[in-house]
């Protein structure tokens, strides 16, 4: 089976026309952040959040949900201005996911086959999960904030992907020439796109909170300040970046046993400590004990939420450094 | 014994299972960093030698073993005991609490985080009643007294929680068994040869602790054709697209063989042995005859490939005659005119082969009891007589009378990996379980709804719904106004007029 090149051809300027728009998008959407402010002050977050974080520190583990933490995080959490390019923003990104997504289709039609086969496909296919678990959260709730924080990484994996990781449209070598593959690696990229948007969240969460501290304690919000007026309150960010990593720690679970499957079908045996392998399992580690921290007294917060970035760390060592650097049957990346 | 109990209760704290879970991935770090005997053991031999004096010390510290370092061991041991010491007594508690009734309504709805109320002119008790029944209709566990109803679901969620830890567990004991009672093995095969399962066909076995000999299954396979497949032109012109190792199979002795199909992601599943092709190469075909023309040696030697295009290094070794003849050199599967760098092969498919082969002659040092590698020629007691390249079908004829090389042609070999797991089922079998019991216990939310209806002093009735969500699933809110709107038509809201 042989590559149509003109498809090929096409799926390069899809992606580059899915980076056009993003740039755009992500310029509405500082525009959008910019003018924003939350509908709770930050002084009203900070007194609830610190009574909040009293009560829970008195018992052990968590059983409850506190009553003093919002539960429903349906309601808007932004006043209207800075809206119109909030919408530009989300526009543009969801014009930008289909021309991704013809991009993807349009090189796997190329090559006849699933179109993540190396690291430059696995990157777009990467920023294509990131965008759409994104456009998809927008459905229901108002993300517009957020925008910037998720066409940011977006755009830096994509340079990356054309400049650095670029390999022309091949076939697969026979060991990744698998069903599995299709499985396990769709799994691992679903993950890593719903992470992206868990850690940026996270990373928020830090800020709202250090802000909102500081305000707990009668200091003044500091650099930080300017950013968290803009933000949802901490608990709120929190929660969100909670429901992400307990909706996708199952599927990463599943993404880690289904390549054992597949190692075990292709190199003999299912577990072998790969480097590959032990990274991805590193990160499983992690992400079990962010669960446990936020079920833990002490832990709740600001060190969970540390938890959480140092998992999504060890999902970007894996990906770039791992698969680059360490040498490993895993070895599939495409870049010389 | 105070103390005891004291370590107890340390080591099965959240707070423990934390710090272990941490130190678990912090100990897979180096694992990853440095080369690993079990998958490496030529890489951990050449950092041994590149680095005399780190080398020795990082090895002491299990640094190249570090999956089956005792440090390891202890770091998954705690927190498996720690898993243990959490789960067996919550296991209990959450097996009494199923057949426990939900708790009695909090005094203080108002302050639950979920809480509608209106007074209405109907009586409490008949309203409570319907409730009960109506909750209990869609799967809540109900619990009615008097003036108030209490409500819970979602005890699938610590089921799940429960059985997902205790998977884990049974997936820890299926790997160690498996690992104990199986075994790993290696084999190359040419084409037109064959591999019986036994331990002396076995070029290299590694059994596990456990390992009874009594569990080698009788099969046995012949090689009949090797095919690979590559990449013609492009960037990534030579590339593997696809290899398959045609064998006849006997299941036992006696049967009649059978063809089977070997290709990288299709193993041959065998008697509960698993046989998988890992790798391949060539094997150049010679024929030696001595100076008055009887044959020496004829066979394919098996030649290992040193790049990606099978540019191949091997060894004859004929000890039959005196002096003892060696040769040794390298096989080209695609050789190109131009060699300043050598003889390298340009692509990995057989389109023009070459061999180039040096002849030795003398002492092989096979008799003196220390064992040789079959891919390599002692030359220190042997004298050089000759180099030459040899096309398919060509002859060399020795210099020095010492007889003629004929290099007729090439086989294929395979090498395969073979594997007996009586694990891998069971572990299978446990991860799917925890990965069921995970979604349970993070998807299912567990929640308590209560009604209370308060008679009040003018005749009215004050009817509060509310509802605790043990979980951070969204819809609490709704799901108490969704109640609260069904109570309301049976007991319809009154407001007050002045
Ligand atoms: C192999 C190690 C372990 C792994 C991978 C693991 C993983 C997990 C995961 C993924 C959850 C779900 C989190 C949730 O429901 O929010 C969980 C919950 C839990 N684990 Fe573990 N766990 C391990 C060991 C332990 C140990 C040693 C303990 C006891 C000290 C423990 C106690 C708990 C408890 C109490 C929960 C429920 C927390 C809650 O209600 O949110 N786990 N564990």
């Amino acid at each position: 089976m042989s590559i149509n090149e003109s498809l090929a051809q096409g799926s390069n300027i899809l992606i580059y026309g899915a980076m056009t728009a993003y740039t755009f998008a992500m310029g509405s959407f500082a525009i959008s952040l910019a003018k924003g402010r939350r509908i709770e002050s930050l002084e009203d977050s900070a007194t609830r959040v610190s009574s909040a974080s009293v009560q829970v520190r008195k018992g052990a583990t968590l059983t409850l949900n506190n009553p003093a933490v919002s539960t429903s995080l349906s309601s808007t959490e932004r006043l209207g201005e800075g809206r119109r390019s909030g919408n530009i923003g989300m526009s543009l990104t969801w014009l930008a996911t289909i021309l991704l997504a013809g991009g993807l289709i349009f090189r796997g039609i190329s090559a006849n086959r699933l179109p993540w086969g190396n690291m430059y496909e696995f990157s777009i296919a990467t920023a294509f999960s990131v965008s759409l678990a994104f456009c998809l959260m927008s459905l229901n709730r108002d993300l517009r904030w957020l925008g910037l924080f998720i066409v940011m990484p977006i755009l830096l994996d994509l340079g990356l992907a054309i400049t650095v990781l670029y390999t022309e449209s091949a076939q697969l070598v026979p060991a990744l020439d698998s069903y599995l593959l299709a499985i396990h690696v769709t799994a691992a990229i679903i993950c890593m796109g719903a992470f992206t948007v868990g850690a940026a969240l996270s990373a928020l969460y830090l800020v709202a909170a250090r802000v909102e501290e500081r305000i707990a304690d009668g200091q003044k919000p500091g650099r930080s300040g300017g950013l968290a007026r803009r933000l949802p309150p901490s608990d709120r960010l929190d929660l969100m970046a909670y429901r992400i990593h307990a909706f996708m720690f199952p599927l990463w679970t599943f993404a880690v046993i289904a390549g054992a499957i597949w190692a075990e079908a292709a190199w003999g045996r299912y577990w072998g400590w790969d480097p590959k392998e032990t990274w991805a399992f590193i990160t499983w580690v992690i992400y079990a004990a962010y669960l446990h921290a936020r079920a833990t007294a002490g832990w709740r917060g600001r060190k969970a939420a540390l938890v959480c970035l140092l998992g999504f760390a060890t999902i970007m060592f894996n990906y770039f450094v791992v698969n680059i650097y360490v040498n490993g049957l895993h070895s599939y990346s495409g870049v010389n | 014994m105070a103390w005891l109990r004291w370590i107890w209760r340390q080591l099965t704290s959240m707070r423990i299972a934390l710090i272990l879970l941490f130190l678990l991935a912090l100990a897979s770090v180096p694992g990853s960093l440095f080369p690993q005997r079990g998958t490496s053991p030529f890489k951990v031999s050449q950092y041994l030698r590149d680095h005399p004096f780190a080398g020795p010390i990082l090895d002491r510290l299990s640094l190249f073993d570090v999956f089956a370092s005792p440090w390891f061991a202890a770091i998954y041991l705690l927190l498996f005991i720690s898993l243990a010491g959490c789960v067996l007594p919550r296991t209990l508690e959450h097996a009494k609490e199923v057949f426990r009734k939900p708790p009695a309504a909090p005094r203080n709805l108002s302050r639950l985080p979920a809480h509608v109320q209106w007074f209405s002119n109907v009586s409490a008790e008949q309203v409570v009643q319907e409730t009960a029944r109506e909750w209990k209709k869609s799967r809540w566990r109900v619990r009615s007294e008097g003036e108030w109803v209490a409500a819970e679901k979602g005890y699938s969620r610590e089921t799940g929680n429960l059985f997902f830890h205790l998977s884990l567990l049974v997936v820890l004991v299926a790997v160690g068994f498996g690992g104990a009672v199986g075994f790993k093995g290696t084999v190359i095969v040419r084409e037109g040869s064959g591999f019986a399962n036994n331990v002396t066909q076995y070029d290299t076995f590694s059994p596990g602790r456990m390992f009874n000999l009594e569990n080698l299954a009788p099969f046995s396979f012949k090689l009949k054709d090797f095919v690979a497949k590559y990449q013609i032109g492009g960037t990534q012109n030579g590339a593997a697209r696809a290899f398959r190792a045609d064998v006849s199979v006997r299941d036992v002795p006696t049967s009649t063989p059978r063809p089977v199909q070997v290709k990288v992601n299709e193993p041959l599943r065998i008697s509960g042995t698993t046989v998988y092709l890992v790798g391949h190469g060539y094997a150049p075909t010679f024929t030696l005859r001595d100076s008055k023309g009887n044959l020496i040696w004829k066979d394919s030697a098996i030649f290992l490939p040193q790049d990606g295009n099978f540019t191949s290094t091997g060894v004859v070794k004929a000890p039959d005659t005196v002096p003892q003849i060696g040769l040794q050199g390298f096989f080209v599967p695609t050789v190109t005119s131009d060699f300043s760098g050598g003889p390298l092969s340009i692509f990995p498919d057989a389109n023009n082969p070459q061999v180039f082969m040096s002849a030795w002659a003398g002492d092989l040092g096979l008799d003196n009891g220390i064992a040789q590698s079959v891919y390599k020629l002692e030359t220190a007691k042997m004298t050089r007589i000759g180099i030459e390249e040899l096309k398919p079908g060509e002859s060399w004829k020795l210099p020095k009378g010492h007889g003629t090389l004929e290099f007729s042609g090439f086989k294929e070999w395979a090498s395969f990996s073979i594997t007996q797991d009586p694990g891998k089922g069971w572990a299978l079998g446990a991860s799917i379980l925890a990965i069921i019991g995970l979604s349970l216990s993070l998807l299912i939310p567990r929640r308590r709804m209560w009604l209370r209806a308060t008679p009040q002093d003018d005749g009215s009735t004050l009817f509060e719904v509310a509802g605790l969500s043990k979980t951070e699933a969204p819809g609490l809110l709704d799901q108490v106004s969704k109640f609260a709107e069904q109570i309301k038509q049976h007991a319809p809201e009154v407001v007050d007029v002045d």
